[in-house]
């Protein structure tokens, strides 16, 4: 059994360690707040942008000239993959997550003859992808400076993935991000941005719209399937922004309580020696008083 | 019936504006500025940098933009913008920051006519801006 004083020492240090994990909970709950606040504030533009892109795609005639970036280079050989992580560690199973969710669709990719390139964002991504995918990885971006997610940040991914797909070094695009259910789930995402999916809705709203174009229908859709890019890339880094802070959150709720567990548990393993030494010592007085 | 209609300007981070007794919007559109009344057809247009004006009743409120998109359906304006600011609360050394950046874009060789058009009246109108 360990000595009075080394379980001492370990009681207060598993204190000590408590003190920080609660700390950082606290100031995970603060900026978990802020980030889904803004998350939820970001979403009409993100919702708002979708719309008119599919009222665009729904009104475009020649399917054949339409613009690349919506319809696809007609190729699927090359895949880019965008995997959106968080700079800092200490959040759970944020990262491994979406690296898992990552990396199940890279060995589909390759397992189908396809040329894989990455694009990390976030350097925990990188370090965890460097191990297997090291020559696979074309760029690698982390914004550590930046407190808070912002849309210039996003810009900056969405210029260089468009710049790439012009240069015609990949033909089908997607990223990889967590969305931000509540504090508690988080749900890994695939999204393919480029060629653009089209989703459900299409049938929905189809039909009754009947726009007026300024300039034509081709040009503007030129111009803005860009940004739709740079928007969507905002729209990830907002919700994995608020997926790390609650995902942080929990996490160090967990080692908050197990840290108390080990105190309580150390507190009486150290109650217990310390009685056994005085009953020890009662012991040896009683029967050295005996023996006199 | 009232001649009035909604307008909701959001940018990436927010909702930034939202009204709902608009009287008239005048909008920079490319092809022209575009006055947007009750009952406009339904419209997407493609905004270049410019002053949005908006009427409401005896009030008149500016701001300028960068860049943005223009929706109108159903008696409800949406404006999608990157960059939007208060005429009111734009402070000279950003215009002339703005200035100076678009001016460095136009000189090099690399832009393409519709650019230069662009940048071109970009610089047009935050001259116009800071002289006021």
């Amino acid at each position: 059994m360990a000595s009075l004083d080394e379980l001492k020492k370990r009681i207060s240090s598993v204190k000590s360690t408590q003190k920080i994990t609660k700390a950082m909970k606290m100031v995970a709950a603060a900026k978990l707040r802020r980030a889904q606040e803004s998350a939820e504030k970001g979403r009409p533009y993100s919702d708002k942008m979708n719309n008119i892109i599919l009222n665009l795609s729904n009104n475009i005639t020649d399917i054949e000239n339409s613009p690349k970036l919506l319809a696809g280079t007609g190729e699927s050989k090359v895949y880019l993959c965008v995997v959106m992580t968080s700079d800092r560690g200490l959040c759970g199973g944020f990262n491994t997550n979406i690296i898992k969710k990552a990396k199940s669709y890279f060995q589909k990719i390759t397992s189908e003859g396809k040329t894989l390139k990455i694009i990390t964002v976030g350097s925990k991504g990188y370090d965890q992808l460097k191990r297997v995918y090291k020559n696979n990885i074309i760029e690698k971006i982390s914004f550590k400076e930046s407190k808070n997610a912002n849309y210039f940040d996003a810009d900056k991914v969405g210029k260089i993935i468009i710049n790439k797909f012009e240069k015609k070094e990949f033909d089908v695009c997607t990223i990889f991000y967590n969305q931000f259910k509540n504090v508690i789930t988080q749900i890994p995402q695939e999204q393919q941005i480029i060629p653009l999916k089209s989703s459900k809705k299409v049938e929905e709203n189809s039909a009754q719209d009947n726009y007026e174009f300024e300039p034509e229908e081709d040009e503007i859709l030129n111009n803005l399937l860009p940004k739709n890019i740079s928007t969507q890339i905002f729209k990830a880094m907002l919700e994995n922004s608020a997926s790390e802070q609650g995902s942080r959150m929990s996490a160090m709720d967990n080692a908050t309580r197990n840290a108390g567990e080990m105190v309580d548990r150390l507190t009486i393993e150290y109650n217990r020696s310390r009685q056994a030494a005085i009953t020890k010592e009662l012991i040896e007085i009683i029967s050295g008083a005996e023996s006199l | 019936m009232s001649e009035t209609f909604n307008i909701e300007i959001v940018n990436p981070e927010k909702s930034f504006l939202k009204k709902e007794n608009v009287s008239e919007v005048v909008v920079p559109a490319f092809e022209g500025e575009l006055g947007i009344l009750k009952d406009h057809i339904s419209i997407i247009s493609f905004l270049k940098p410019g002053i949005i004006k908006i009427f409401s009743g005896a009030e008149e409120e500016r701001f300028y933009i960068d860049d943005g998109i223009v929706e109108f359906k159903d008696n409800s304006l949406s404006i999608l913008t990157s960059s939007i600011f208060d005429i009111k609360n734009l402070d000279k050394n950003h215009i002339s920051n703005s200035i100076s950046e678009a001016e460095k874009e136009l000189s090099s060789n690399e832009i393409d006519d519709q650019k230069r058009f662009l940048l071109n009246h970009k610089v047009e109108v935050l001259k116009s801006l800071s002289l006021n």
